[in-house]
């Protein structure tokens, strides 16, 4: 019973991306114990669950980092299990990650454009030995066309920023290390725009921030959604997963226990249960039902 | 209750990585013998105020007391042996040591023989389904047996207070209710818990008062059953799941 | 006639000493997550002391073994108190950056004190032998493998009995939550430098004993084997270290049965390469590990590039052309175009180590190469210098990055002891080629520089043609900097794994930073063959890697202005100050060990 709830009618008759059955085991632990996800083009599907449910664990299986023991993984309809994460990234899947990974001593800018890397025409040609002589040279001597490639994408990274209002502009030149946690994430979204993903893992995009900082990323998720761009996002901040998603996937102990429209995902006793928490739930009322732990004596309100 | 001087008491902290600022004025204080939970989701500045409290990380300002005394000058086993043990997140056994090697661990700082030969017992009597695992090597325990040897390495080394890195971590709703129910077992006995987690109702189920950390702030504090109800809470971390 | 049974005894003997050194070194990864080059250093001053003990105050044996023991455990725990200690905070690179300076520094110390030349070790046990069958086994046979056996045993009964050796293993195992329980951290890293020091004192004394001499340069090579006994059992495994250790005593004993001595450490090295690339993990591991996390292996500390003014960089570029016209010293002009040519080598290993984060080790296998390849091309074929520095350089670049290849997909340390044993190899295989190299007489009379059919043997030219060649060059990395290669290069460095998460391949920037690298290196062993006239396998040795590396992190990592700087400050002055030989050496290893504590961004930082 993995899937109480019908899945909506839109599911597209070819997801963008499929993964069956995902098994990854480390040491004694088994971190992901079958996992099917998939993702129609211009969905927003949330992953959630709580700490090491196998969220992170199962991004990485996804975007090439680890390898699944088990499973396979179908994108923009190649398979793409175990491939290395530089092809997956070339195919246009690319992530975020949970803690920041900015290049700590490249600028904003260069950082971003790092993002733009699979779009270069320099690195097209994939041939061994004379596909990098030819990058090199082009390089190093570089012609117009390169030269006007590069101009294009700087304009692009300031409209890419553009997107953080204030908060990127004025520290386009500042290496990232000197950035603060929630500008890190920051860089690290814009970083991944710049790739024009055809999917885009966002990995907790708002960990670190504040209330308003989180509800300015919740509008610009939500504006690239209205873009057409298709996310698979982690989060926490159940709020923000109900309102932007368009299905939402619970996954607790390395399984999917639930998944659906945020409303049914969010009333599913099995969800309350293991995401929100065993018993009481803020009501008083369903504390009641959980005799238990509600009434734990409070040994110095004596 | 009279009232005591608390057991663990963090004044105005203010930390530093590098140029980014991880606390600002934090305040916490945990009273003997109670149950403490912080809330905060990721990247909140939870971890660090665990590495503040074992000196592991040294604040810019501020002060951390334990039983009263300031440990900002002392080096960490100093500190762990004014009385404070660690379930760290994601529990860090020792993998490639048996267990009863990783419950000595529990023990390092003690130095009397008979005492820890004795407290192994009673731990044990505590935790039976480690007993029977002694000589297995940590790592190949399961996650929630894991947990209660972390738990139980923790006891060894008589702690009047036990700070505890989301325990329920990764485990199984069963799991979750048995971990629950041991620490509820080892505050009966006058530990007092120092608890993060990010699962706020889970949390403040247990505990006695509650802290909630944004941002390296605390924006909200209180009795965890006021906690529990108060709506910016539910807000924050339920996505007003209750209000359907 | 010795038979395979003389051999295997040989080889365990052999493969017992190296286990004391490779489970210190063992012991030390697993607590500090380094690995310790200075460690052969303390074997020779182990080896030393037992010398001075035995010949100047004629100690008995075990008493002979308690004093070496007792100093070089002191030693030890002065090593890390002083050398690694403080760089508690660093980058994981930066202890063994350290580690390598504190070994020139003892080395040389030995050195100074006692002579280069060798000395005898008198024996002081009986020299008689038991033969078993159609070999023997001699006392000291004996004793070496009793001592081992006895120093394992106290080893295990130590960490698996007592509280402290508890310690050492969760420290080893996890360091922050054995900090949580209290365990103090700097102690038992004192306590493991101690051990592991007493135990490479000891190996010093028997392998002094086992060749009956002992030299003050002995030690690298034994750093080397410890460590490679170490990578095959697993870095950082205790009875991994000891169980490769002997493997690797019986394989060089039967590799020099079969092809003889010259061969012994080439079967060493291919055995590290071989472990490195196909089970990087060692011998025993069998688990997948997850990708450890991000700046694991880099030298690069944060800081913004000094930025030099135009008019001064214009003066200096100046004052470089006029000088030959304006100061009439021979001398001084030499002086300096050996500094361009250690700049073209520092520019090189400033953009792998620097810009590309692979802390390269053998660089100087570069300069061979390209010089090995100029110089025959000249002498056997005849062609004209102009083009055969050509050739070296492409050569370099070529064989250099094909060589090193498979160490692509390493990280770290690993990087590290790779392209060190990468170019251990190939100076053995020029000893060993002799029918192209010329094996250990080396190749004289190579063919003058000459360029457009002019032969240079002006001093003045010479300066000129370096001058200009290093000038272009480094205008030329500039420009690659400036292009989208410099920060995709960059972005390696800074974190590999989410590079590749944006597409970035490894092993293609990671090859065209060595390729681009290698030709600039060697370029510069191409012109110094040509200059000399005469090379062998030991012109372009492991000190000149080492020195190559201090050049690039004192200018500061990948900065291009910064190695030329940098050349200048360590070829330059001491040659102006004329510093005799051996006090250079300790030189560079004090401004190594100065440099990685107190200016890890170099003079004029990090780009």
């Amino acid at each position: 019973m993995t899937a109480p709830f019908p899945l909506p009618a839109a599911a597209a008759p070819h997801p963008l991306l499929e993964a069956r059955g995902l098994v990854r085991r480390f040491g004694g632990l088994t971190a992901v114990a079958g996992i099917d996800l998939s993702i129609a083009a211009g969905e927003l599907v949330s992953v959630i669950g709580p700490n090491g449910a196998g969220k992170t664990t199962a991004f990485n299986l996804i975007s090439g980092l680890d390898r699944p023991d088990e499973g396979s993984i179908c994108f923009d309809g190649a398979d793409i299990t175990g491939r290395p994460p530089e092809a997956v990234a070339v195919a246009g899947l690319v992530r975020t990650f949970q803690h920041g990974r900015v290049f700590a001593n490249l600028s904003v800018a260069d950082n971003v454009l790092v993002g733009a890397h699979r779009r270069l025409t320099a690195v097209r040609p994939a041939w061994p030995v004379v596909g990098p002589l030819a990058e090199l040279a082009l390089a190093l001597i570089r012609p117009p066309s390169v030269k006007a490639e590069e101009a294009a994408l700087r304009e692009e990274v300031r409209e890419i920023l553009a997107i953080f209002g204030e908060r990127l502009l004025p520290r386009i030149d500042q290496p990232a290390y000197s950035l603060s946690y929630a500008n890190r994430r920051r860089v690290e979204i814009a970083r991944a725009l710049a790739a024009r993903p055809k999917l885009l893992l966002l990995d907790e995009p708002t960990a670190g921030m504040n209330q308003t900082e989180t509800a300015e990323m919740l509008e610009i998720i939500a504006a690239l959604k209205a873009r057409g761009q298709t996310i698979l996002l982690i989060e926490h901040k159940l709020d923000m997963v109900m309102r932007l998603s368009d299905r939402v996937v619970v996954l607790d102990d390395g399984r999917k226990i639930a998944e659906g429209l945020p409303l049914a995902v969010r009333n599913d006793p099995a969800v309350i249960e293991a995401y929100l928490g065993h018993g009481a739930v803020g009501s008083a009322a369903r504390a009641g039902d959980d005799a238990p732990s509600a009434e734990q004596p409070l040994p110095l309100s004596a | 209750m009279s009232e005591t001087q608390p057991i663990l008491a963090l004044k105005d902290i203010d930390t530093f990585y590098g140029p980014v600022q991880a606390h600002f004025g934090l305040s916490l204080h945990v009273g003997q013998g109670e149950i403490v939970s912080l809330l905060g989701g990721n990247a909140s500045g939870k971890s660090t105020t665990m590495k503040i409290i074992l000196g592991l990380v040294k604040p810019a300002a501020g002060d951390v007391l334990v039983g009263g005394i300031s440990t900002l000058k002392l080096k960490t086993p100093e500190i762990v042996r004014l009385g404070v043990g660690t379930v760290p997140e994601a529990r860090r056994l020792f993998g490639a040591m048996s267990v009863r090697e990783n419950l000595l661990m529990g023990a390092f700082v003690r130095n009397d023989k008979a005492g820890i030969t004795a407290d192994l017992d009673r731990v044990l009597g505590l935790f039976p389904r480690v007993a029977q695992r002694l000589d297995q090597q940590a790592g190949t325990l399961s996650g929630g047996e894991q947990q209660m040897v972390a738990m139980a390495r923790a006891l060894m080394g008589r702690p009047r207070v036990i700070i505890m890195d989301e325990p329920t971590m990764g485990l199984s709703p069963l799991w979750v209710d048995r971990v629950l129910e041991l620490i509820r077992q080892i505050n009966g006995q006058g530990v007092a818990i120092f608890m993060v987690e990010q699962n706020a109702s889970l949390a403040l189920q247990i505990a006695h008062r509650g802290y909630v950390l944004q941002t390296g702030r605390i924006v909200l504090e209180g009795r965890a059953a006021d906690l529990l109800t108060d709506a910016r809470i539910r807000d924050a971390y339920l996505g007003g799941a209750e209000a359907a | 006639m010795t038979s395979w049974f003389d051999h295997t005894i040989n080889g365990l003997i052999i493969g017992n000493i190296y286990a004391l050194l490779a489970v210190g070194l063992a012991l030390i990864f697993g607590v500090s997550r380094l690995i310790n080059f200075a460690h052969g250093s303390v074997y020779v001053v182990g080896a030393y002391v037992g010398w001075v003990a035995v010949s100047v105050l004629h100690t008995p044996f075990p008493l002979t073994l308690v004093i070496v023991v007792a100093l070089t455990a002191v030693l030890g725990v002065v090593v890390e108190r002083f050398g690694i200690r403080p760089l508690a905070g660093a980058p994981r690179i930066a202890p063994l950056l350290a580690t390598i300076g504190l070994s020139f520094v003892l080395d040389q110390t030995v050195q100074i004190l006692f002579s280069p030349d060798p000395r005898a070790v008198p024996m002081q046990l009986p020299n008689w032998r038991v033969a078993i069958g159609g070999g023997s086994i001699g006392v000291l046979d004996l004793l070496i493998g009793g001592i081992g056996i006895t120093a394992a045993s106290a080893l295990f009964a130590f960490l698996k009995l007592t509280k402290w050796g508890w310690a050492v293993r969760a420290t080893a195992l996890d360091r922050d939550a054995a900090r949580a329980m209290g365990v103090d951290v700097d102690k038992v890293n004192s306590i493991v430098f101690a051990v592991a020091s007493g135990l490479g004192g000891v190996g010093g004394v028997l392998v002094g004993m086992y060749y009956n001499v002992i030299t003050p340069t002995m030690g690298f090579e034994a750093t080397l084997k410890g460590i490679v006994a170490e990578v095959v059992g697993g870095v950082g495994n205790v009875p991994g270290a000891i169980v490769g250790s002997l493997l690797l005593g019986i394989i060089e004993s039967y590799g020099v049965a079969l092809l003889g001595t010259s061969y012994r450490n080439l079967f060493a090295f291919i055995l590290l390469i071989v472990i490195l690339v196909l089970r990087p993990n060692g011998l025993f591991a069998s688990r997948r590990q997850l990708p450890p996390e991000p700046m694991t292996g880099t030298f690069v500390a944060p800081s913004r590039p000094v930025r030099l003014p135009v008019p001064l960089v214009a003066a200096a570029a100046a004052l470089a052309i006029a000088l030959p016209l304006l100061v009439d010293s021979g001398y001084l002009i030499q002086t300096l175009t050996n500094v361009w040519l250690y700049a073209l080598l520092g520019l090189s290993l400033t953009l792998v180590a620097g810009t590309s984060g692979q802390v390269s080790l053998g660089h100087a296998a570069l300069l061979a190469i390209g010089g090995y390849t100029s110089a025959l091309l000249a002498l056997n074929l005849g062609w004209p210098v102009w083009l055969t520095l050509f050739c070296g350089g492409l050569v370099a670049a070529a064989l250099g990055t094909l060589l090193v290849s498979p160490a692509f997909r390493l990280r770290g340390h690993y990087v590290s002891i790779a392209t060190l044993g990468i170019g251990e190899i190939v100076a053995l295989v020029i000893l060993n080629w002799e029918s192209v190299t010329r094996g250990p007489i080396g190749v004289a009379g190579i063919p003058p520089l000459s360029l457009f059919g002019y032969e240079l043997y002006d001093t003045n030219a010479i300066y000129w043609f370096a001058l200009a060649l290093m000038a272009a060059l480094a205008l030329l990395q500039l420009r690659l900097l400036g292009s989208h290669l410099g920060r995709t290069l960059r972005a390696v460095r800074d974190d590999d794994v989410a590079a590749r998460s944006f597409g970035i391949g490894l092993n293609r920037y990671k090859g065209l930073a060595f390729a681009f690298g290698g030709f600039f290196a060697g370029l510069s062993g191409a012109f110094t063959a040509h200059m000399y006239s005469y090379i062998n396998h030991e012109t372009f040795n492991t000190q000149i890697s080492v020195l190559a590396l201090t050049i690039a992190i004192l200018g500061g990592m990948g900065n291009v202005g910064g190695a030329i700087l940098g050349s200048l400050a360590l070829i330059g002055l001491p040659e102006v100050f004329r510093v005799a030989a051996e006090y250079r050496i300790l030189l560079y290893g004090i401004a190594l060990l100065l440099l990685v504590r107190f200016r890890p961004q170099g003079l004029l930082g990090t780009v």
